[in-house]
């Protein structure tokens, strides 16, 4: 299948559908073991970029992933708006000006992104970050797009994986972000960072089929 | 949940907006993106000392902009950190061409938007410093978290860096004192109810009628331990106990003593205890020669207090009593 910027853009609309949906579980989430804003500033950065959206497409992937990375910086705040920020712009780095995005180059860009939360938050797996979905969900989408695999079944095996990394977050006690001051009492809640990374990643996935 | 608000999205901009008529005198602020300003700025040759950080902390940060304090506060969403784009317009706005002090306190939201801040603006040429503080001795074990949390210690460096600036001491000095400032002083604090968070509508957690929160920030979180609530004979020394413990205090030391409420404390309670914290601190010979008592760094109308302790030098004392005229800090003007 063809990933243009066209089908990005609608893959992000879709994204602020389905984040604006979950808005409420991200903050109960958010609320057991932060201060319980993850929803709400999501929400927020991602019906500003379909506002931007609405009034500029930007012409390739690469442009749109950049416009993404620009809006959730300068709304979304917190720690989540720097680090989906960071992800996005290299992830926009990384595909260049190409107009269609073959499984390769998600896998490259997706691992781009990973690279740059981990520069940016500085958190490693078991730390009970948005990193846990993160990480397997880049290595399941590279060894699908080395074996041929295109956007659809790479981003497929991204989200199973980033899936099953979020509830791995379950049993951890967090040492990044600010569920990390509740020490031990971190323990025996989703990690609602490692939860919007999947529900991105799901939400992606859905589109490309 | 009960709130004189109307949207909970625009709480923090309606807000902003009762604020710039309230102190227009000294105060302009901007809502695109959302930047407090002191009236005058930016000052010729002077540092501009900038903070910010989730809103819901009043007066912290935009109360403490002024002559003597804040050159800009950059207000976030409620408890959520502001965006790089705030900051860097702040810095776009107050400085005077000495350079800029960022104060941010030890919050991962914080950090990092800070952070992009700082490397927006010095792309632009401004010489940018940053200082963050972690002044909350609650969080042990700090290689296994985010560090220790900025807190009541935030109002206190504001304070005598703010003066320092005001009267002309150069960035590198600014700075200088910032760090000697972070690293005299400590903060513990505690929660007799939660508070709500407009958008979250309900309560950040729920304790019974006789448990505590001990060791908790300034965001609605849970502490380090939830305990059974004592008097204030009790409370007091738990606050007080754990920042002694903590280096650098001693027999025979100078401190600032500054009791905080949370929001939802009345001062009858601060007032008590902090009587209680100058008695057991004489106790150990310690001399409380400066104090400050009030809501001064809250979490909306959370019930609870914090202790923060600052070991004085002759330069820091001179510096806090100089004159201030800030919204919610006014003296010697």
């Amino acid at each position: 299948m063809e990933c243009t910027a066209e089908s990005v853009a609608e893959a992000m609309r879709a994204v602020a559908a389905v984040v604006v949906e979950h808005r409420d579980e991200l903050l109960r989430l958010d609320r057991e073991i932060g201060d319980g804003d993850h929803g709400e500033n999501m929400a927020r950065g991602f019906t500003a970029l379909v506002s931007k959206l609405d009034g500029h497409a930007p012409a390739s992937p690469g442009g749109v992933l950049r416009l993404v990375a620009t809006t959730l910086i300068s709304t979304v705040g917190g720690a989540a708006g720097p680090l989906y920020g960071t992800a996005f712009l290299r992830a926009a780095t990384s595909v260049g000006d190409v107009a269609s995005m073959d499984g390769t180059v998600v896998a490259k860009a997706l691992r781009a992104a990973l690279e740059g939360v981990v520069a940016r938050g500085k958190a490693e797996v078991g730390d009970k970050t948005m990193v846990d979905a993160l990480t397997p969900a880049v290595a399941a989408a590279e060894s699908v797009a080395a074996s041929g695999g295109g956007v659809a079944e790479v981003l497929s095996a991204a989200a199973d994986a980033a899936e099953l990394g979020a509830d791995s977050t379950v049993p951890l006690v967090a040492r990044k972000g600010r569920a990390s001051y509740l020490g031990e009492r971190s323990a025996g809640h989703l990690d609602p960072g490692a939860r919007s990374t999947s529900l991105l990643l799901r939400t992606f996935a859905g589109r490309a089929r | 949940m009960k709130k004189i608000i109307n949207d909970p999205a625009t709480v923090v901009v309606d807000a902003l907006r009762g604020m710039a008529l309230a102190h227009a005198d000294l105060l302009e602020i901007h809502y695109d993106p959302a930047v407090v300003v002191r009236a005058d700025a930016p000052v010729s040759r002077k540092v501009a000392l900038i903070s910010g950080g989730g809103s819901g902390h009043e007066p912290l940060h935009g109360g403490f902009v002024g002559r003597g304090m804040l050159d800009a506060a950059c207000p976030g969403a409620v408890f959520t950190s502001p965006t790089p784009d705030q900051v860097a317009a702040a810095v776009t706005r107050t400085d005077g061409g000495a350079g800029a002090l960022l104060v941010v306190k030890n919050y991962t939201g914080d950090v990092l938007n800070f952070e992009t801040a700082a490397e927006l603006a010095a792309a632009d040429g401004v010489d940018v410093r940053t200082v963050v503080i972690d002044d909350d001795v609650a969080v042990k074990d700090s290689l296994f978290t985010a560090g220790r949390r900025g807190v009541g210690g935030t109002v206190l460096l504001e304070k005598i860096v703010g003066a320092a600036a005001e009267r002309g001491v150069d960035l590198d000095g600014c700075e200088a004192l910032a760090r000697r400032v972070v690293a005299q002083v400590r903060s513990m604090g505690l929660a007799l109810t939660a508070c709500t968070v407009p958008h979250a509508g309900e309560p950040s957690f729920t304790l019974a009628d006789d448990e505590m929160e001990l060791g908790i920030g300034i965001h609605g979180e849970p502490g380090r331990q939830r305990v059974k609530v004592g008097t204030a004979e009790e409370l007091v020394p738990a606050l007080l106990d754990p920042i002694l413990e903590d280096l650098p205090f001693g027999d025979g030391d100078r401190v600032l003593l500054f009791t905080n409420g949370m929001g939802g404390t009345p001062l009858i309670e601060l007032y008590l205890a902090h009587g209680i914290a100058e008695r057991l601190l004489a106790e150990r010979g310690i001399t409380v020669e400066r104090r400050l008592v009030g809501p001064f760094i809250t979490s909306m109308e959370m019930q609870g207090m914090s202790l923060t302790l600052l070991k004085l030098d002759d330069e820091m004392v001179e510096l806090w009593d100089a004159p201030v005229h800030t919204p919610a800090l006014r003296w010697g003007v």
